[in-house]
């Protein structure tokens, strides 16, 4: 092959290389927060680990720390959605349910996805959800109210980290998203 | 050769030319369909200055706007100027247009198409002692890609665009929500995202002829490391871009089938995020910046060097510090985004590697300091051009090195401090480079010579009118006026005002650079081949002004003797066409 072409060939490749990598920042990305708990993205955690971490905090009696819930929804989507209370106080390692009420206002059912981080956004990785109203999809009929819970534990190993063992508050936020596909499937 | 030369003797005689190396073609396929490095590097250069005056003008409605508090121009009825005082938020609205356009004319179509359309086609191939790019067909797609880029942009202002008015109005920078359907309904931000995927295609082209050019193209003897650095400047840039630009495409790309196709790349609601689009527009964003201004750093060395006398000083060092910066370009782009709500360790790491580029950065300057040190200084309107460049641009360094440090950015991040940092490196750093590249070459492509002392009156002025326009923005900056938008605190007019006269200063410093160039065009003194004298040492230099239409009919050869910096023939051998 001619010289020029096969440079030219190669320095093509590198482009289309760097698209494809560009592309495959989406799902980088994604799997960089959820391992790291970058910007506040919080954990999953199975009924054994909670176990495990209460186990420790009942043996190690740790600091207790204050969880704050908020609640908002997205400009389109018509509910009422806000903790039941506002603050909890609990013991690091210890499991506590927390529980958001939500209700539709508008005369159609709508079905919504729950995003969600805790703020601050360090302790995102310590912050694990045993079960969580916000890993499905919820479909509330018109002036429906539901309460839904939320299972949580702060990991005891956020007392080890420099920056976030003085921690005394951790915020945990929702926001629910209409969910458009669901909606039309529930129309037809 | 033998049949090279046959079909060579038939073209001639059905021609009847004595000269065919300087055979052209008729106008329109000489200027429309051309595949000569030269042509199209010319074409470049008068596109380059077409859309500098439209980006230019348009930051002339911006100075005049913001010459005092409230609004005053947007809301007259003047077509691109202002839209009428019926409605506060389409004047609002417009105010973001013209910054954005402002911003990406620049960038896209004034700096990049000058620097490395314009003179890279020009003098890559010269100064390695080729007779055209790698590509020449490519490199005709290149440039008509950008023109289609820019028109792109242009008909982008006329389709509406946010919810109050005509045209894309989210920066330069298209931050997805405003970016998207959210924020930007209307289908200018189509037509913009388009223009940059135009733009960016034509620039990967060139940068995949660049690259192939350099590599396989370069005289006998010329190895890598007795290049000029002006090419060295270049193919580090075309790498910049062929690694950066393709990471710009994958985000707009997304976030157009976000806007038309239902994807949530960048939507909360359905599991995407927008700081994604900050981190990839970034990525490319900030070796941008590079891409920006290694062609001038290439110019500078060349010109330093040139009105100095003598070799440049650590030719290896000023090398590999261009591949440096633009290496460690890649891995520092979240400085940008200082305000996201990066965790500590996060910006304590984008903080130090910023502040890493200050070093090959510091070599670059140093060496050119150190290249005039003990030399034979010759202050022709190229030089001045080039010690401006080496201290506006230090200038611009310095605060960037402020900027870096992620705590004092919380405090200034989008405000005038950043507009000011990045007016002094690029509308003072590129352009001052841009404009020594212009004295010092355009006698070699156009032929004649300019007026230097219009070039001395255009550097004095030029460069008191930028002073002007930006040195009071550091000010207001660190007084807490934030960038984007058209109306500010009663408290911050002093140094607007001031801002606005350095922006007429600048403006009559262009009438002096265009009365130069059609002076030169019509009454110029006809150049000779190498018009600096002895100090001007590389291949170019050999050939006629203008170069033949099809330059070295006997190709150079590098020779054991020639090292980096000279590249002419001995006096004893014959001389080349």
């Amino acid at each position: 092959m001619d010289a020029n072409i096969r440079t030219g060939l190669m320095a093509a490749g590198m482009a289309a290389g760097m698209l494809g990598l560009g592309y495959a920042a989406v799902p980088l990305y994604d799997m960089f927060c959820r391992v790291t708990g970058f910007g506040g993205t919080t954990q999953v955690a199975s009924e054994a680990d909670a176990d495990l971490a209460a186990a420790f905090a009942k043996s190690s009696g740790t600091r207790t720390i204050s969880i704050r819930f908020d609640g908002n929804v997205a400009r389109d989507v018509p509910w009422r959605f806000k903790p039941e209370y506002p603050t909890d106080t609990v013991q690091i390692g210890e499991r506590d349910m927390a529980f958001y009420t939500a209700r539709n206002d508008s005369d159609i059912p709508i079905t919504g996805t729950a995003s969600f981080n805790v703020e601050p956004e360090y302790t995102g990785k310590y912050f694990n959800k045993v079960q969580c109203f916000c890993f499905t999809e919820q479909t509330l009929q018109p002036g429906q109210e539901v309460r839904m819970p939320v299972l949580f534990y702060v990991d005891p190993a956020i007392l080890e980290d420099e920056n976030a063992k003085d921690v005394e508050q951790i915020t945990l936020s929702y926001t629910f998203h209409r969910t458009e596909d669901a909606e039309a499937e529930a129309a037809s | 050769m033998a049949t090279t030369a046959d079909s060579f003797q038939a073209h001639t005689e059905d021609h009847g030319h004595a000269h065919d190396a300087d055979h052209k073609p008729g106008f329109f396929a000489r200027w429309f369909m051309s595949t000569n490095h030269k042509d199209i590097g010319t074409l470049y250069l008068i596109f380059a200055i077409c859309a500098g005056i439209i980006g230019g003008a348009i930051s002339g409605v911006m100075r005049a706007e913001l010459a005092e508090p409230g609004i005053q121009v947007l809301n007259s009825v003047t077509p691109f100027i202002g839209v009428g005082d019926a409605d506060l938020n389409a004047a609002l609205h417009h105010w973001n247009v013209l910054i954005t356009a402002h911003g990406l004319i620049m960038v896209f179509f004034m700096v990049m198409p000058a620097m490395i359309g314009g003179f890279g086609n020009w003098f890559v191939p010269l100064m390695i002692g080729a007779p055209d790019m790698a590509f020449p067909r490519m490199n005709n797609i290149s440039f008509w890609l950008t023109v289609a880029g820019f028109l792109s942009l242009m008909f982008s202002m006329f389709v509406p665009g946010g919810p109050s008015g005509l045209g894309a109005g989210t920066g330069w920078t298209v931050y997805a929500p405003l970016s998207t359907d959210v924020g930007s309904p209307g289908p200018a931000v189509d037509f913009a995202i388009f223009s940059l995927h135009l733009a960016g295609a034509g620039s990967i082209l060139g940068a995949t002829n660049f690259i192939t050019t350099i590599f396989n193209m370069r005289a006998p003897g010329m190895t890598l490391h007795k290049m000029p650095l002006f090419v060295w400047s270049v193919l580090v840039t075309a790498f910049l871009l062929l690694l950066a630009l393709p990471v710009l495409a994958a985000a707009i790309t997304m976030l157009l089938t976000d806007r038309n196709f239902g994807t949530t790349f960048f939507n909360a609601s359905g599991g995407g995020d927008p700081i994604l689009y900050q981190h990839l527009f970034w990525f490319f964003g900030h070796p941008e910046v590079y891409i920006m201004i290694l062609p001038g750093f290439g110019m500078i060395s060349q010109i330093v060097a040139t009105f100095s006398r003598k070799p440049v000083f650590g030719y290896l060092g000023m090398a590999y510090a261009m591949v440096a910066i633009g290496v460690v370009g890649f891995v520092v782009w979240a400085h940008h985004m200082f305000t996201v709500g990066l965790d500590v360790n996060t910006k304590m790491y984008f903080t130090a590697a910023t502040m890493v580029i200050a070093v090959p950065t510091g070599v670059k300057i140093f060496s050119w300091v150190a290249t005039m040190w003990g030399g034979s200084l010759e202050f022709k309107s190229p030089m001045v051009w080039a010690l401006g460049f080496i201290f506006l641009f230090t200038v611009g360094g310095v605060t960037g090195v402020v900027l870096a440090n992620g705590g004092i950015d919380d405090n200034l991040h989008d405000t005038y401090y950043v507009v000011a940092h990045f007016h002094y490196v690029l509308s003072m750093g590129a352009v001052f480079s841009l404009f020594a590249g212009w004295y010092y070459w355009f006698p070699k492509i156009s032929g004649k010579m300019h007026s230097e002392f219009l070039a001395h009156l255009h550097f004095w002025v030029f460069f008191v009118g930028v002073n002007v326009i930006f040195f009071p923005q550091h000010f207001l900056g660190m007084q807490g006026m934030p960038r984007r938008y058209p109306d500010y605190a009663e408290a911050f007019t002093y140094w607007n005002e001031i801002s606005s006269y350095g922006y007429i200063i600048m403006a009559a410093s262009m009438v002096i650079f265009f009365v130069n160039v059609f002076y030169a065009l019509a009454a110029g003194k006809k150049a000779p081949a190498n018009y600096w004298g002895e100090g001007a040492t590389t291949l170019e230099w050999t050939l006629s002004s203008p170069p033949p239409y099809h330059q070295f009919e006997t190709l150079p050869v590098i020779e054991e003797h020639h090292d980096y910096h000279n590249h002419l023939p001995r006096s004893d051998e014959p001389a080349r066409a």
